[in-house]
């Protein structure tokens, strides 16, 4: 682990954690922490350990190994201080289930027997779906939204409950580049106006470099922590990864390129040829 | 006026106890179906809805043999099958088609073979009919109660249950996240399923019970987005619709060819496919004009564009 220090009010803190699965160990001695306000990446390839991170953090998964503080406190499972924005969801354009109806459900969809009508829960339902830019299609039904109304409809759904930490699933996963950047900046304008502190999971940093205070690159089930500065370099993510990798910066753009025959002399200077042996983590 | 009504009415329709039976029996049902059908087609389980009751058939012909009411035939198979789907992973369709298929076409096998042998055997007339196109006029004096009671627990279940179902069902990660235990509420839901399936498999059949189950759903998730009145809309929906099936069934005595009147199952179905059919002209219609309101309006979901370079 490339340190990272326990600070004082935390959302969220992670120390020495490890978990093996099938006899692979998934995470290996995973720290880091994260303060209120705090926009942090969890930057890494497929496979690299994002989604089993982000399951010890909702408490899904109990590690083998290490802590888990959620504002100081060890994890209980159903933790309302944390909110969480899946990836994919399963529903059919013809099911009867409206925008507004998933927001709603971010407020009490755990408990068990028929809600009774209340002005007041409409009315913070109305509040957050306005708060995401999401009005306009409050009465949609959810299996019929674009990829980005529906990003804005699930975070609405994950901070109703007021929680103080955001986890968020490769939210750019499946969006065209103009919605991307605008959940990113909803996201960042959420996380400082609310000082929600929200850990977002993506295997391309680059739209994320001008909201993200802070970095966790993954890779193998390690972790790097620290700035973007500080941790996207070729000497700390060379260290992380086992062997040599690069980090290029071309126009405002950050690419990883892994390689230990490759230098960066060797990079063919013609277009569209790619380098033997080369392959590109950012895009 | 007297003569409207004998011409909608048959003589003596509202005196007769079996009819009685039926309708009262026939509204239990299909409001525990029709509500169970909205979340059903919600979790996108149509397909576990109507395996349950087509394995159904293999309880309710056993029921039979070992001289057991078929309600409790269906109920039983349907517990072990919604068992047995959770155990194998079957409630959503995907690569387990052949496998599917097969169990089901066996079951299937096994149920023609014990039809046949209390057909043959204990020469019970009618019995295929009863299993497969129900015994809505044909309901004894215990069976009644019974529906009821399922009924109730079924309605009180959905009901308890309701935000924890909606929510896993638009994601389970999401559920499990806020402390849902997952699969044992998806087992709980299969369980719910089967009952209904079983109440439905008594009063149209076992072919027919999953018309029951997503006809009376379909058409009212075309009539309303919100998901509470769809489940009250369905249920309403199945029920005026059983009951107009069986005022056709009952006139249908005086219909040709034999003057011996029309299975009520086949009534109660034609007309649920007749008001799903109404609904879908009336749903064209609408989208029709949205289409023409939201034309012009930027189209979203372009893939990034995968840059390699080395």
């Amino acid at each position: 682990m490339i340190g990272d220090e326990m600070r004082r009010g935390d959302v969220l803190a992670l120390e020495g954690v490890s978990v093996w699965r099938g006899g692979r160990q998934i995470l290996d001695e995973v720290g880091f922490s994260l303060a209120p306000g705090e926009f942090t990446g969890l930057i890494g390839s497929n496979g690299a350990g994002k989604t089993t991170i982000l399951r010890v953090v909702m408490g899904l998964l109990a590690p083998a190994e290490g802590t888990v503080l959620v504002n100081g406190r060890p994890l209980a499972r159903r933790n309302r201080s944390v909110g969480y924005v899946p990836q994919k969801v399963l529903i059919d354009p013809d099911a009867p289930l409206r925008a507004s109806d998933l927001v709603a459900l971010g407020l009490d969809g755990e408990k068990v027997g028929p809600r009774t009508p209340s002005r007041q829960r409409r009315q913070r339902v109305e509040e957050m779906l306005d708060a995401v830019d999401a009005t306009a299609f409050a009465d949609a039904r959810v299996g019929n939204l674009s990829g980005g109304e529906l990003q804005r409809v699930l975070i609405a759904h994950a901070l109703i409950s007021r929680p103080q930490l955001l986890l968020m699933d490769e939210p750019l996963a499946n969006l065209d580049i103009r919605s991307g950047q605008e959940i990113v900046d909803l996201l960042a304008r959420i996380a400082e106006q609310q000082r929600i502190a929200v850990l977002l999971s993506a295997h391309d940093m680059n739209p994320l470099l001008p909201v993200m205070d802070r970095v966790v690159y993954v890779a193998g089930g390690r972790v790097a922590v620290g700035t973007t500065d500080d941790v996207v370099r070729t000497e700390v993510l060379s260290k992380l990864y086992g062997h040599q990798v690069n980090v290029l910066r071309v126009d405002g753009r950050v690419l990883v390129v892994s390689g230990s025959h490759v230098s960066l002399d060797a990079i063919p200077r013609q277009s569209g040829a790619p380098a033997a042996d080369a392959s590109v983590e950012g895009r | 006026m007297e003569g409207i009504l004998h011409a909608l009415f048959a003589p003596g329709f509202g005196h007769s106890e079996p009819v009685r039976t039926a309708v009262l029996a026939g509204a239990v049902v299909a409001l525990v179906s029709g509500a169970v059908g909205v979340i059903t087609v919600l979790r996108g389980q149509s397909f576990a809805g109507h395996a349950l009751s087509a394995l159904g058939t293999l309880g309710g012909s056993a029921a039979f043999l070992v001289g057991i009411t078929p309600l409790w035939g269906f109920v039983t198979s349907g517990f072990i099958v919604a068992g047995a789907m959770e155990l194998v992973g079957t409630q959503r369709r995907s690569g387990r088609d052949v496998a599917t298929g097969l169990v089901l076409s066996t079951a299937l096998g096994l149920s023609a073979l014990f039809l046949y042998f209390e057909t043959i055997v204990n020469s019970t007339t009618g019995v295929t009919i009863t299993i497969l196109f129900g015994s809505l006029f044909a309901l004894n004096g215990i069976t009644l109660p019974a529906m009821i009671l399922l009924g109730i627990v079924c309605l009180v279940l959905l009901a308890l249950l309701y935000r924890p179902l909606l929510l896993s069902s638009v994601s389970s990660e999401l559920a499990a996240a806020r402390g849902i235990p997952v699969r044992t509420l998806g087992v709980a839901f299969l369980m719910l399923l089967a009952l209904s399936a079983a109440l439905s498999s008594v009063t149209v059949g076992t072919i027919l019970s999953s018309a029951l189950l997503i006809g009376p759903a379909a058409t009212a998730l075309r009539l309303t987005k919100r998901p509470a009145v769809a489940m009250v809309l369905a249920g309403v929906i199945g029920m005026v619709s059983t009951w107009v099936g069986i005022v056709l069934a009952y006139d249908s005595y005086r219909w040709p060819p034999a003057g011996k009147g029309w299975p009520v199952s086949f009534c109660v179905v034609a007309v649920l496919f007749t008001v799903y059919l109404l609904t879908g002209l009336g749903s064209r219609l609408r989208t029709a004009r949205v289409r023409q309101r939201r034309a012009g309006a930027p189209v979203t979901g372009q893939p990034l564009p995968t840059v390699r370079q080395g």
